[in-house]
């Protein structure tokens, strides 16, 4: 029977890492992640998790480390945030094009200078261009489920690439909520025994791996990822019905919330959904047209749904914790990218906010619905909006 | 080939072979001589972790390969958390890592792969006590790259980032001393080794198959075209190296120091003999030589006393 309990998304991540069995776990404390490795190492300390548990000197290493024993054919997880996802960067493209199913989980916190240990998806959105596939949670039941998701989706033949799960620092990983625990055999019924199926490190069967690869041979390489990017929305799919079908709960791409007759539609990822859902339903009980709609999976970019999602609004408001420089926000870009050939489509108003813990109120979101409004009423209105502004400190 | 019993029986090194001809180093590179020895030392049963480096090339680009055994491209800095990785996957599949019959987990990486950017990951790997092999090959400086200084590189040299011209800008700093950093970790085995030196590296190679825990070697490997030196004549400038007293062998077990020198009751030969074979040392002045040989003195009266006390 499924154990129903308490946790924080933290913790829950710890579980769905002991529920995969992984054989070897690399680690480096940050915050506000350190909780899943120091739960981690109770449950190998209480011989409930059979893996060797390395501790590392450092994030770059942590992933390292992971890569080693990916390459040597195990299962693998570590987790981490902010500046020791960022110090990763390098390693996590290696991963990718190694075709490794490495699991991350993502503590999502805002990133240095100035230093802040809150939330904000910076760490994890400045990843998206790795190869690496990215789910985001909205509770800390999601963090767990995405989790092992994540291991079944990655270690499919047709996808062969790392993945993250992201959830927000402090609001989930450090917040305790319901969880409901699965069962162990369903979980092994459900990701089987890792077997490493591409490229592992053999002695009976010598291969290089990761060479050197000349002009004439590395866009196919680089293509392949491509390729396994486009192949894992379909494998996502089955995953979830799959995961459903096993353990009654239910996942999408893109979650729509009251979107049926909706005007203005708010999209965002993680722990802001919840807050968004509930804004949704105060503006309708005040008789205005809104929906919202949550992203699951930002990796590889649901183009298919958003372009569903885009037929049923005239705005599409993005909420998002994140800048991309002069630009706005990183799903200002991909939703662009989704929509800007299409023959109808929506207004697009990006909204940044929420950065470095920053809390995001109904008063935030009311004023990002009066710049919506008049993007609706085909009045002027600024494409990139910073909410919550103190302009008295600026 | 199938070489014949009566030969093998002669021959002071192993005649199997897993690196084969065909790779793409430069004539007289000692880093490629080392690999090729290493894997006569452990054979089939090895998987070579390699950081970005010039073996990297020397190993050929896809789809070629130089080395007969599994063998691992990594970023420049991982080496030892990479090596880390692996020994604990092949150990958690239940696999006899290190010994006699098991399977060897080797790190090759650079002097600058090494003593520099991945000093950290070296650490972290020695400290945690993995069941594998680290080897520095010590080029003395970036090669791959185009010939700039690292840590290893020694005083005067001559690099394309220690150009000398009028301000006589060349590297002014000693020879980081890696094998002390590795020592401060008493880890069960340390040693130094040169390409000169085949018996004794392969000796030294064995030995860490067989001593549980982290071993490491820092071997001497010439690089004629970062060291300006003929392509004939990296063997005797290696060789110099040790009878100067530049680079002594020896070995760091369970705490004891033994100087392994080839010809003991020998006074090491001046500084002199190993600097004028290369190009990279002739913008030093007689006072450089002199600073170089003092260093070396001081390193070598050091290792003496460590070798009497700690014998």
């Amino acid at each position: 029977m499924p154990i129903r309990t308490v946790m924080k998304a933290n913790e829950a991540a710890a579980w769905a890492a002991r529920l995969a069995r992984p054989k070897v776990i690399a680690a480096f404390p940050i915050t506000p992640s350190t909780l899943i490795p120091e739960k981690i190492s109770e449950f190998v300390a209480n011989g409930e998790l059979d893996a060797e548990f390395i501790k590392v000197e450092s994030e770059h290493s942590a992933i390292s480390a992971c890569v080693g024993a990916s390459a040597a054919g195990v299962r693998t997880f570590t987790a981490t945030a902010s500046q020791g996802l960022a110090l990763m960067h390098e390693v996590l493209f290696i991963a990718a094009g190694m075709r490794l199913p490495i699991v991350v989980a993502v503590g999502n916190r805002a990133l240095s200078a100035p230093i802040n240990i809150w939330n904000d998806w910076q760490d994890s959105i400045s990843q998206r261009d790795t190869g690496w596939l990215q789910f985001y949670a909205e509770n800390n039941q999601e963090a767990l489920d995405l989790i092992l998701i994540a291991f079944k989706v990655a270690e499919d033949e047709r996808v062969l690439l790392p993945a993250m799960v992201g959830f927000d620092a402090f609001i989930l990983t450090h917040t305790v909520e319901p969880v409901e625990i699965p069962d162990q055999e369903v979980v092994d019924e459900f990701l089987g025994e890792y077997e490493p199926k591409h490229a592992y490190l053999d002695p009976a069967r010598p291969i290089t791996q990761g060479t050197l690869a000349f002009p004439a041979h590395y866009m196919e390489a680089r293509y392949t990822l491509w390729e396994a990017n486009e192949n894992a929305k379909k494998v996502i799919d089955e995953v979830f019905a799959e995961f459903e079908k096993r353990f009654g709960r239910k996942y999408q791409k893109i979650e729509e919330y009251r979107t049926d007759d909706a005007e203005i539609i708010f999209v965002t990822m993680g722990s802001l959904a919840g807050t968004v859902k509930e804004y949704v339903d105060h503006l309708r009980e005040k008789g205005i047209k809104a929906g919202a709609a949550k992203l699951t999976v930002y990796r590889p970019f649901p183009v298919e749904e958003v372009r569903e999602l885009a037929k049923k609004a005239k705005v599409l408001a993005l909420l998002e914790k994140n800048v991309t420089f002069s630009v706005g926000g990183a799903l200002f870009q991909d939703f662009s990218r989704a929509l800007i050939n299409e023959k109808e489509r929506p207004i697009i108003v990006d909204f940044i906010l929420g950065l470095g813990g920053r809390d995001v109120t109904f008063k935030d979101l009311d004023e990002a619905l009066a710049i919506a409004q008049k993007a609706l009423a085909g009045e002027e209105f600024d494409e990139v909006n910073w909410i919550g502004l103190r302009k008295e400190i600026l | 080939m199938e070489i014949p019993e009566s030969v093998k029986k002669r021959l002071t090194l192993p005649a199997e072979e897993y690196f084969y001809a065909g790779h793409t180093a430069c004539q007289g590179c000692g880093a490629s001589l080392g690999l090729r020895y290493v894997l006569k030392a452990y054979g089939r049963k090895t998987i070579v972790t390699i950081p970005a480096c010039c073996s990297t090339i020397i190993a050929g680009a896809w789809p070629y390969s130089t080395l007969d055994v599994p063998l691992f491209h990594t970023a420049f800095a991982t080496t030892g958390a990479v090596i880390s990785g692996i020994e604990a996957a092949l150990k958690a599949m239940g696999y006899k890592v290190k010994g006699e019959d098991g399977v060897m987990v080797v790190g090759w990486a650079g002097d600058g792969g090494t003593a520099d950017i991945g000093l950290q990951a070296l650490s972290g790997f020695l400290e945690r006590g993995h069941d594998a092999v680290y080897i520095m090959y010590d080029n003395e400086a970036y090669m791959n790259t185009g010939i700039q200084r690292s840590g290893s590189t020694p005083y005067g040299a001559w690099t394309t980032n220690t150009p000398g011209g009028k301000r006589h800008f060349l590297e002014k700093r000693h020879k980081k001393k890696v094998i002390d950093i590795v020592i401060a970790h008493e880890i069960p085995y340390a040693a130094t080794a040169s390409v000169a030196y085949p018996e004794d590296f392969i000796r030294k190679l064995k030995k860490a198959r067989n001593i549980p825990g982290p071993s490491f070697i820092q071997l001497f490997a010439p690089c004629p075209t970062g060291w300006r030196s003929p392509t004939d004549k990296s063997i005797e400038i290696a060789r110099l190296a040790v009878q100067t007293a530049y680079f002594p062998l020896f070995e760091y077990e369970n705490g004891k120091y033994k100087i392994n020198m080839p010809n003991p009751k020998k006074e090491p030969k001046p500084i002199e003999e190993f600097l004028k074979l290369q190009g990279r040392f002739k913008y030093m002045t007689k006072e450089d030589v002199q600073i170089l040989q003092e260093w070396v003195n001081r390193q070598w009266e050091k290792l003496k006393k460590l070798a009497e006390v700690f014998g």
